[in-house]
């Protein structure tokens, strides 16, 4: 057995050890735990032992019972090293040292000769390390959102840390933040004006983006190239750039504080990309069917509706789903244009309930909630269609 | 025969493709031109209404019998800067009633009195009077009176129309804003937050796209942070590291990593120590930047993540038959399959990320040394209220857009001109 490779592979595995550990010791401490010291060295130190056994005892016993006694072994060891912890953070300990040791599967003294196998083992953890990490990244702010909108500002100012739900409270007692954003904030209302204008800005910007698509998809007109370029030059240009002449003339034209306001301004700053969207997606529709619907006398608002639409759904989906987001997360014209309570979107709503320091933080955190869930629920459900949407209208956020 | 065919076609397409493009025209492309325009007046956020000229209507008893009435108009200029020229002045009486004593400028024809106040300057104020008695000598009903609202109009031109032009705005913006500053800030952001985007894009690309359980459940996760909402993100993170409460200095000083909360959105420098080197590192600035490449990354994640699936598989079979490392594939065969991808992510996020407004604003509010052109435009033009300066800043702001792409596609053309 090659000695250095053995030693890569016993500090890479439990450095990898380790790091879960320290993640599953903060989510513990973050349950109300009193746990002050991640004893990193301690198990580092363990880990390396049970790497080492692992790879000693190969194949002299079946895979299963060897990886459920080393994890055993290996709780009971960290059970005794650390401060005293309840059973299911220890049960916790096993299913990731589990977990860990089934990983080691693919390695035996006889793999560990094998060539460049030291890169091998450090790009196998990088990756384990590297999806933990990533996952744990992305999703502690949204944990944090979720658990924070559940209680109390005073209690958060006692423990910063305790983030466990008291499930002995009643239902009414632990969804509080969001009945009183509903009742006191009126959130509601927030709630349909997001959805009005979202909803608002798909169809309209279905309505123009469509023919406009269709033309420069398929027909033959001065400018058609100069047209299809500038879409995405138009593009870059910022909304930060068009604010101020925008909240001008729209000062001037009473447009100020209106959804219909708001709705011009989305359309328009969404147009270019669905119409860049769509025309990919037409061009790859077959010429052939159109031909046979110009036979039947259909004249080119005809063939849009009878032969385009139906034959391109999927692209529609997507790029309706991908302007509903852009349009539900928009930010800064809501904050530019709206300034009475009573025209607020979801997003102003909760930048102006921000801008109060005596809101307590568990209200924001549910509105929070409530402007990101409708965005997460539909993504995870259309993730196919929003991604190529991404993909395609990339240019924009 | 095929030439009105096409004609047609011309046609038709202009009517398909002009709603949207007037559309695009009136709310994107205008708007930059009009920048122009206002960055070259000295013109405040209270200057931008028309000047009106507005009469409030009060009236007075001025007898026992209620047969006369004095009504008092308070005249004014809506605008503090602007002179409104020949103002009309117009109210309406019911049957039976008529003026006494009427104004010289005014006169009562039809049950109207109509007056002709000629030029108000700005900031003008006149309480005008009207005394009226019912020629019957009936009592009048106050409520017809007031109800009835004057009619009053003018021509004032319209502020943003005028033509006296200004370098002023310019000048503020070159010697009295910290340009310098404000420039190095903005790019601080935008490179690094554009290398670190693709960077982990990079990372997160490679890890997915190995054969592992999950792939697409880690594909959607990894798209959170850019399909959530920035305001429900940017406070969730203010929430997070908030110093006196907030759960990332709490944990850090809970398991003893540091002794202190550090503001990491409040404070400018933090003096850093790393292998003796002693610097000053922009604390808050750099909060933001990982902010941003926390919710910008994946994007550059998808894209790679999607060239990556299209290198052919052939290519690493036949490095593992000549004995090639892990890194050496990587260096020699993905490295150079995602150049083009990386050069177009890194325009496409260095101009979005040049233009960013929304995050910095709702972490720091461009406070502690995190105040970007961006930002810059929205605080001269509202916190400020002083839209001119506003508008000269957001005209910096494209032409160095504009050169980016210049320079952009300059060197996109040579390399092309190469290869």
């Amino acid at each position: 057995m090659n000695l250095k490779s053995l030693s890569i592979f016993l500090i890479i595995s439990s450095f990898f050890l380790t790091c879960i550990l320290s993640i599953w010791k903060i989510m513990a401490t973050l349950q109300g735990l009193n746990f002050n010291n991640l004893n990193t060295t301690h198990v580092f130190l363990i880990g390396i032992l049970v790497s080492l056994a692992f790879v000693l005892i190969g194949n002299k016993i079946n895979h299963l019972i060897k990886i459920f006694s080393l994890s055993f072994l290996f709780s009971i060891l960290y059970f005794h090293l650390n401060e005293a912890s309840p059973y299911w953070y220890i049960f916790g300990v096993f299913l990731i040292t589990l977990f860990f040791t089934n990983k080691l599967k693919k390695y035996s003294t006889q793999s560990l000769k094998e060539d460049f196998i030291s890169e091998k083992i450090i790009f196998d953890f990088i990756t384990l390390f590297g999806i933990v990490f990533f996952a744990f990244v992305i999703l502690f702010p949204f944990y944090i959102m979720l658990v924070t909108s559940f209680k109390t500002q005073i209690a958060l100012l006692v423990n910063p840390l305790d983030f466990s739900l008291d499930f002995s409270k009643s239902l009414t007692e632990l969804f509080k933040s969001y009945f009183v954003i509903f009742e006191t904030y009126n959130f509601g209302r927030y709630i349909l004006i997001s959805s009005a204008v979202s909803i608002g800005t798909v169809i309209v910007t279905l309505l123009f983006a469509i023919p406009a698509a269709y033309a420069v998809a398929r027909l033959n007109f001065f400018g058609k190239n100069f047209l299809s370029t500038s879409i995405l030059i138009i593009y870059m240009f910022p909304a930060i750039v068009l604010v101020i002449p925008l909240y001008t003339v729209f000062s001037q034209l009473g447009l100020r504080n209106s959804i219909f306001g708001l709705l011009i301004v989305y359309t328009a700053t969404t147009l270019p990309v669905a119409i860049y969207m769509l025309q990919g997606y037409f061009k790859s529709i077959p010429k052939e069917i159109e031909d046979a619907g110009i036979m039947d006398g259909q004249n080119w608002f005809g063939i849009i509706l009878k032969i385009i639409i139906p034959l391109s759904l999927p692209a529609i989906a997507s790029v309706a789903l991908y302007v509903f987001m852009i349009a539900w997360n928009e930010f800064l014209f809501s904050l530019m244009f709206l300034d009475s309570p009573k025209s607020f979107t979801l997003s102003r709503a909760i930048q102006y309930l921000s801008g109060d320091a005596e809101t307590p933080r568990q209200y924001l955190m549910a509105g929070s909630v409530i402007v990101t869930l409708p965005v997460l629920f539909i993504f995870i459900y259309f993730e196919k269609y929003l991604v190529s949407g991404l993909t395609a209208g990339s240019v924009k956020e | 025969m095929s030439d009105s065919l096409s004609k047609l076609e011309k046609r038709t397409a202009y009517t398909l493709v002009l709603p949207a493009v007037l559309l695009v025209f009136a709310i994107v492309l205008f708007p930059i031109f009009a920048n122009v325009w206002i960055s070259f007046k000295d013109i405040e956020l209270k200057d931008i209404r028309i000047p009106e000229p507005r009469a409030k209507k009060i009236v007075k008893s001025i007898s026992e019998n209620q047969s006369e009435l004095k009504i008092i108009y308070k005249l004014r200029n809506s605008s503090l800067i602007q002179e409104i020229r020949n103002v009309q002045f117009q109210d309406k009486f019911p049957t039976n009633i008529s003026p006494i004593n009427l104004d010289p400028r005014c006169n009562f024809k039809s049950k109207k009195v109509i007056c002709n106040f000629g030029n108000w300057q700005a900031k003008y104020r006149e309480n005008f009077e009207i005394t009226i008695q019912n020629n019957n000598g009936e009592i009048i009903d106050k409520k017809t009176i007031k109800l009835q609202k004057p009619i009053l109009s003018g021509r004032a031109d319209n502020p943003l129309l005028t033509t006296n032009f200004t370098l002023v705005n310019f000048k503020k913006v070159f010697y009295e804003n910290n340009f310098v500053e404000l420039l190095l800030t903005t790019f601080y952001f935008t490179f690094f937050g554009t290398v670190g985007a693709i960077v982990f894009g990079i990372l997160a690309a490679q890890l997915v796209n190995q054969n592992i359980q999950g792939r697409t459940y880690m594909r959607g996760i990894l798209l959170f942070p850019y399909v959530g909402p920035v305001v429900a993100l940017a406070y969730t993170w203010t929430l997070l590291l908030d110093p006196n409460s907030g759960t990332l200095n709490a944990l850090l000083v809970n398991f003893n990593i540091i002794e202190q909360p550090i503001n990491l959105l409040g404070q400018k420098y933090i003096n850093m120590s790393i292998l003796g080197f002693e610097f000053k590192l922009r604390l808050a600035l750099t909060t933001v930047i990982f902010f941003e490449i926390w919710r910008y990354f994946p994007l550059a994640f998808l894209f790679i993540l999607a060239r990556l699936q299209a290198i052919p598989q052939s290519l690493y079979e036949a490095a593992d038959v000549d004995g090639a490392s892990p890194i050496q594939k990587f260096i020699h065969i993905t490295l150079p399959q995602i150049t083009a991808i990386i050069s177009i992510l890194f325009m496409i996020r260095f101009i979005w990320n040049f233009n960013k407004f929304e995050d910095i604003f709702l972490l720091t509010g461009g406070a502690s040394g995190t105040r970007t052109l961006p930002i810059n435009v929205y605080q001269q033009g509202f916190a400020v209220s002083d839209i001119g300066m506003g508008s000269a800043v957001s005209i910096v702001i494209v032409m160095l857009l504009i050169s980016f792409m210049i320079i952009y596609f300059k060197l996109i053309g040579k390399r092309a001109n190469e290869s």
